[in-house]
């Protein structure tokens, strides 16, 4: 069958730089192309260029849409074109609708536009597509504003969208990245099924080749602007030809792969919470409700050993994370460390023991401060404790974690994610903590730079003797560096156990779920060309 | 929703009560006898004492603040033996210099410097978002900079001087308009707006700057945001994109702006009833600090708080009427 998408040496350029470096794919009506690249590849700005949403940029080059030149369209045609015959749902769903607009009215009115239908029939179609999504009680849901939706019915809203119009060609730009993966999966399978009934093509874009091995038929990896492989999902898996994929695909980490055995460690726990429960009060007065956020835990973690503690958005990982360190009183429950109640300490006596106790968070980017030299924040905490000749011991640790310790005056913006996490880590680890909590430490980097970070920790946790909670909610990472793992679900711990027990022979029906949702890189498991 | 309603409602009696309070000690705490102010001229001792008498000024200060408030929401009588003089409730208070009631002195004005700030508040409101917004799509070409330069000099020059330039031109110069004098709305709607027109546009100036500054920078923050990017990618035209999608978003914090600008509104309105001769509650504010009536200077400030405290708890209303998300669950 003839392309429903032809792409010609496409290059897009914005001012000098350019990040799309001559691609060229077709792509069959009812076939699937998955893109995938790290950050900076290319592929987000590649995707917008399909519907010329690249504003202000030099686009080269042949794109065909069902026989419409996008490049050269004039603007009335390209906004037929724009959702009517290609349609783009994007990355993120919290902030992709309108804030302020019922979502049933939100696609009544693209599908308004496209098609001129009266208000009453676009209020109709809007309801049908929700429905036909997955919005369960579609017809009530439809009246809800965005806020009101979970992430995932959010991702599902902007698929009705799309959908309504029934468009040739489906752009996904990372849609299931800022979803739980139970969540992932059941978006990637609705993905699948509309084009299975529509026939209509899907581009795929995403960093995670476990998402496009499960979902498309043909793979293209783009590195740097240029596309270095493409192929046949399955040959691409199997046998790689660029340096560069075979590369990615070693960073990857594997969920089927469990980590070096380490010896069990034995002997007096480091930590001990019994019974640790955190309320969050919320709602109108007469009507206020508790929410247990942590719902009565018990675990306790060894001098040495790496706990992993795993769970979905809203499975209370990140508070108990928090509550470990104090930076949330309990609601009730004991922490004991290294024999001392941390759980209703006062500050004044716990400060001395906030030395032992540091955290590595998420999000590099926003837990620095934006306007202080980095080496002043790695110095900071030495400040706090008096510690003598805070610069210099800064500097030392800037080259433990692999940073040039000549960049001490440099400011955050100026380093790139995964060495902002190292600048993180390098803070947490000045006062020589014993126990060290990372609050999804890789989750925003690329698999090339997870991989390197995870190595890190390994290395300065052998050297240091460091005990280590690590919260995720990407299983493979978890299986990588665990000793045992905590799954967490509801604010309780719904299984605990060493590592390989978890994920090879689950005893809890939700662990399974979990384990099952998560996409595979296995060749054998993906479907033929 | 309710709930939220008679917060908000609770709130501002709390405030407006703490307000009263404070403006009430204040000026009757401070140095210099109320009661010889009062007693005017040709004061003796027996008429000084009959004045305090009337005035309640020999009861303790938080008797007085009572009948303050009672006063508010009864009324009450200043009387002297025979010699009556009733307030009704709302009394602010009795004037003796001019012998009415304060309240009945501020309702007579309230129309014209109503006239007044609602006048000059929508004009604001109009050039301040159309220059906003052009601005913010015409960023980088001269019109923003022509826009930037215009509301830069209107924002830092000074009401009374905008005033005067503006009578110079319009009415002695070009004489297209009357030298300014209050004319009820009811009774004329024409001359009303004719003879407002030049104070208002004084007032709005300063005004519209600032919300032109605020309206530029929502509009450019929300014209980058993932769901103005949304519908842009489904084919809408780039003015329903901004009309349905962006404005909104850019005009949010223009509301709780307002309200606070209300305050500033009020400052600069008695520099403008002043200047344009208007028989507005800033005007009388002048006129009594002036001559020290008292009892006018509370009852201005407390309406004045009154005002501040009600445009906030609007704006907090229509907040949570714009913005879904603001609504409690």
């Amino acid at each position: 069958m003839s392309a429903v998408l032809r792409v010609r040496d496409l290059r897009v350029s914005y001012g000098g730089f350019e990040a799309v470096k001559g691609v060229s794919f077709d792509l069959a009506p009812g076939r699937a192309l998955g893109v995938v690249g790290e950050s900076g590849s290319g592929k987000s700005t590649l995707a917008a260029s399909l519907l010329r949403l690249t504003e202000g940029a030099d686009v080269t080059g042949e794109i065909t849409v069902a026989g419409t030149d996008v490049r050269t369209a004039p603007e009335p045609e390209l906004r037929r074109l724009r959702g009517g015959r290609i349609a783009m749902v994007f990355q993120d769903p919290l902030s992709s609708l309108d804030p302020y607009l019922r979502v049933g009215d939100q696609i009544a009115e693209v599908y308004r536009v496209h098609t001129g239908a009266s208000r009453k029939a676009a209020r109709a179609k809007a309801v049908e597509v929700l429905d036909r999504v997955g919005v369960p009680d579609a017809e009530r849901r439809a009246r809800a504003h965005p806020h009101e939706f979970s992430g995932g019915m959010r991702q599902r809203a902007l698929i009705a969208m799309a959908l309504a119009l029934e468009p040739r060609v489906l752009v996904a730009d990372e849609p299931t990245t800022a979803l739980d993966v139970t969540v992932q999966a059941q978006i990637l399978a609705l993905l699948t099924d509309l084009r299975a009934e529509t026939g209509m093509a899907l581009l795929l874009v995403s960093h995670d080749f476990g998402v496009i091995a499960g979902s498309a038929d043909e793979v293209l990896v783009l590195h740097g602007g240029e596309a270095v492989e493409h192929g046949p999902v399955s040959e691409v898996l199997r046998e790689p030809k660029a340096s560069y994929t075979r590369e990615l695909l070693a960073a990857v980490p594997r969920i089927d792969s469990p980590r070096p055995a380490r010896p069990a460690r034995r002997g007096e726990p480091l930590l001990r919470v019994t019974d640790l429960r955190r309320d969050f009060v919320s709602g109108p007065p007469l009507r206020r409700r508790t929410i247990p956020a942590v719902d009565g835990v018990t675990f306790d973690v060894r001098r040495g050993e790496t706990l992993g503690v795993v769970g979905e958005s809203g499975s209370g990982k990140s508070t108990l994370a928090r509550l470990v360190v104090r930076l949330l009183e309990p609601t009730s429950g004991k922490i004991e460390f290294d024999g001392h109640d941390l759980s209703g300490m006062p500050e004044r006596r716990l400060r001395r023991l906030r030395r032992d106790l540091q955290m590595v968070f998420q999000d590099p980017g926003s837990s620095l401060n934006p306007r202080r030299p980095v080496g002043e924040s790695v110095a900071d905490p030495l400040r706090v404790q008096g510690e003598p000749a805070p610069a210099k011991a800064a500097r030392a640790l800037l080259a433990r974690v692999g940073l040039d310790p000549a960049r001490y005056d440099d400011h955050p913006h100026e380093f790139s994610g995964g060495q902002r996490q190292r600048i993180g880590i390098a803070r947490a680890l000045a006062l020589r903590p014993r126990l060290l909590v990372c609050d999804e430490p890789v989750t925003a980097l690329d698999v090339s730079t997870q991989a390197a970070i995870l190595t890190l920790l390994a290395d300065l946790q052998d050297e240091l003797d460091l005990t280590l909670i690590f919260v995720s909610h990407d299983l493979a990472v978890v299986r990588q560096v665990s000793d045992r793992v905590a799954v967490m679900r509801d604010g309780r711990i719904v299984e605990l156990a060493d590592t390989d027990t978890v994920f090879d022979s689950p005893a809890h029906a939700y662990t399974r779920s979990l384990l099952k949702a998560v996409p595979v890189l296995d060749p054998a498991a993906v479907r033929g060309p | 929703m309710i709930w939220f309603l008679l917060r908000r409602v609770g709130a501002a009696v709390v405030v407006l009560l703490a307000l009263s309070a404070i403006v009430y000690a204040l000026f009757y705490l401070t140095p210099g006898d109320p009661a010889v102010l009062a007693c005017g001229r040709g004061c003796n001792a027996e008429r000084l004492a009959q004045t305090q008498q009337k005035l309640g000024l020999d009861d303790p200060i938080y008797v007085q603040y009572w009948h303050f408030l009672e006063g508010l929401v009864v009324g009450r009588d200043y009387s002297a033996g025979p010699d009556v003089d009733h307030c009704a409730a709302p009394c602010l208070g009795y004037s003796f210099q001019t012998d009415q009631p304060v309240t009945a002195m501020l309702m007579e004005r309230l129309p014209v410097s109503a006239s007044l700030a609602f006048g000059a508040e929508a004009m604001a409101l109009l050039l301040g978002v159309s220059a906003g917004l052009l601005s913010a799509l015409r960023r980088g070409r001269p019109a923003e900079r022509i826009l930037t330069a215009v509301t830069l000099l209107g924002y830092s020059t000074p009401v009374f001087l905008i005033g005067l330039v503006l009578l110079l031109v319009f009415c002695a110069y070009l004489q297209w308009l009357p030298f300014p004098a209050y004319v009820s709305l009811t009774r004329n709607p024409g001359e009303w707006a004719r003879n407002l027109v030049l104070p208002w546009l004084a007032l709005a100036l300063i005004q519209a700057a600032v919300y032109a500054r605020i309206t530029r920078a929502g509009a450019l923050e929300t014209l980058v945001e993932d769901h103005v990017r949304t519908f842009r990618a489904y084919g809408l035209r780039e003015r329903q994109v901004i009309g349905r999608h962006a404005l909104r978003g850019a005009l949010a914090p223009l509301v709780t702006l307002t309200a606070v600008e209300v305050a500033q509104v009020m400052t600069a309105a008695v520099l403008t009833e002043t200047m344009f001769g208007l028989p507005g509650v800033g005007k009388l504010t002048v006129e009594s600090v002036n001559s020290v009536d008292l009892p006018v200077v509370v009852g201005v400030t407390v309406l004045a708080g009154t005002v501040v405290v009600l445009a906030n708890t609007v704006a907090d209303l229509l907040h949570a009427a714009a913005d879904p998300r603001a609504r409690p669950a």
